[in-house]
């Protein structure tokens, strides 16, 4: 809890805020009465007071405010001072009604938890995969998914360049309820390192090698001669025969899902410039924006995207 | 009363009308100049590394402040979206203050980790790539111009002068840790740093 302001002025600074606040109010209401003029009937010799101020033979009067007008003055005075001992305002005097800005927002908070987060309690009691065939339960976590995590994986779920489709079966960190809870509640990063150094023209051989894991190389001469660059690089993290890994988020490579491909980019650029440069995209940890029960709810969402892919793939 | 003195001596009018308006200063802001929660600050507050110092002068030059504000107001709607709401304390380092006054874009006070870099770049190069209704300006120039570093000393050094503590090394080593770095890597060492020094996310 930071304090946006304390009462905690010093004496000095207290009473400089309080001098110049009522003195300030005194004045104005001293500036009313001192210039009030209430008659403005003729005097003895029948001439009514004017101010002074003559042009062209035109005179103009030096009639008393109007009465209205001289009401809400009043009025605005009235009000000063009432707020002024309501609220704070006048250096460490807090007020007779001790409202605080930060007192007013912890109220707010409070009252939103005590109304939503039984609702969320209550979901995070059930499993996900029972929660992700509860419609209204979906609904609420497609609230949560559009506003927290839409931005990256887009509003349809269907991810971009650089960002996982989670409408797809293909999971990179394991698509298990309690593996999507982990990647949404700690995050994840990738960490696919660079291989410039080992020279474009066995970037090519690697490339046509992992576009063969999947049956789509174009040149099956060079994908045999990647194999090998393969074997001593690559497989630690992306397995043998490519399948990938969970637990270092190595993507399987034999499947049809490519995470970076830019729009107009062939699989065959794309491939070779992630070999090349590398890539570290960043899921970040979600928990503390959350909170566990609505973590809960929202990987039930990402749970059930993937269920339906069998349907609205096509 | 004589109306007649002040209406007829314009300068004597003005002085008096400088004095009625300074009351309210006097009483508001004065203060606040000798006061801890704006003088000092928060626990862990640095100043910006160079990159990043380098990057909020293409936050201003871009024109950002415009659109986005940097202000997290004590409101449940807001601090539910954003975060924490902003405290003086986090801003004492700030030259000038890009709290801002219009939200045509989201805040950002608190937007730094919030999103990833790699998702920063997508959306300056392009804002549409990742939020298709954006009506945010593309600034692809960022990922062609490279900064040269050639003045990140002297600003340090300036922002020392206004009291922000900037250490010698730090200064000497400004240059080279900006040198030949994009703007957009600038830019968004700046962005990936905003309102991440209270712990508390909400």
């Amino acid at each position: 809890m930071n304090s946006l302001w304390g009462n905690d002025l010093s004496g000095f600074w207290s009473a400089w805020i309080i001098v110049i606040t009522l003195a300030t109010i005194a004045l104005s209401a001293w500036l009313l009465f001192a210039n009030r003029r209430t008659d403005k009937q003729p005097d003895a010799e029948g001439r009514v007071t004017t101010t002074g101020h003559a042009a062209d033979g035109i005179e103009e009067y030096d009639n008393p405010l109007p009465r209205w007008w001289f009401k809400l003055y009043v009025g605005t005075v009235l009000f000063a001072l009432g707020y002024l001992a309501l609220y704070p305002g006048l250096g460490n005097f807090a007020g007779l009604l001790g409202w605080s800005q930060e007192a007013q927002w912890e109220r707010e908070v409070h009252q939103a938890e005590e109304r939503y987060a039984p609702i969320f309690a209550r979901y995070a009691e059930r499993p996900i995969p029972e929660l992700a065939g509860d419609t209204e339960a979906m609904q609420v976590g497609e609230r949560l998914f559009l506003n927290n995590c839409a931005i990256c994986h887009g509003s349809n779920a269907r991810g971009g360049d650089g960002f996982p489709d989670l409408g797809d079966d293909a999971w990179l960190y394991g698509g298990k309820p309690q593996d999507i809870v982990t990647s949404i509640t700690q995050g994840r990063s990738g960490a696919m390192p660079a291989w410039e150094h080992l020279g474009e023209e066995t970037l090519v051989d690697v490339t046509q090698h992992v576009l063969s894991l999947s049956g789509k190389a174009t040149d099956p001469a060079r994908a045999e001669k990647g194999a090998e660059t393969f074997t001593a690089m690559c497989a630690s993290c992306h397995q043998p025969d490519g399948t990938g890994n969970p637990a270092m988020g190595a993507p399987d490579l034999t499947d049809d899902a490519w995470l970076y491909r830019g729009p107009d980019q062939s699989l065959e650029a794309a491939v070779f410039e992630t070999l090349r440069n590398g890539r570290n995209g960043q899921m970040p940890a979600q928990v503390d924006y959350l909170g566990e029960d609505k973590v809960h709810l929202v990987a039930a969402y990402v749970y059930q995207l993937s269920r339906q892919a069998p349907e609205s793939a096509d | 009363m004589r109306h007649e003195i002040v209406e007829k001596n314009v300068g004597l009018l003005a002085v008096l009308i400088l004095v009625v308006i300074s009351f309210g200063g006097l009483a508001e802001v004065v203060p606040l100049f000798f006061q801890k929660q704006t003088t000092e600050p928060v626990e862990g507050l640095e100043p910006l590394a160079p990159l990043e110092l380098a990057g909020r002068d293409i936050y201003r030059r871009e024109g950002c402040v415009g659109c986005h504000s940097q202000m997290v107001r004590p409101f449940r709607a807001e601090t539910e979206r954003y975060g924490h709401y902003s405290v003086a304390g986090e801003s004492v380092y700030e030259y000038n203050f890009l709290w801002g006054s219009k939200r045509t874009g989201p805040d950002l006070a608190r937007v730094g980790g919030r999103y990833s870099d790699d998702w920063h770049r997508a959306h300056l190069y392009n804002p549409r790539d990742v939020v298709p209704g954006s009506v945010m300006p593309a600034y692809p120039w960022l990922f062609d111009n490279t900064l040269d570093g050639a003045h990140i000393g002297d600003k340090m050094r300036a922002l020392r002068t206004l009291g922000v503590p900037y250490s010698d090394e730090q200064i000497t080593g400004a240059r080279e840790a900006v040198e030949g770095k994009s703007e957009i890597t600038a830019l968004v060492a700046y962005l990936q740093q905003l309102g991440t020094v209270l712990e508390d996310k909400r």
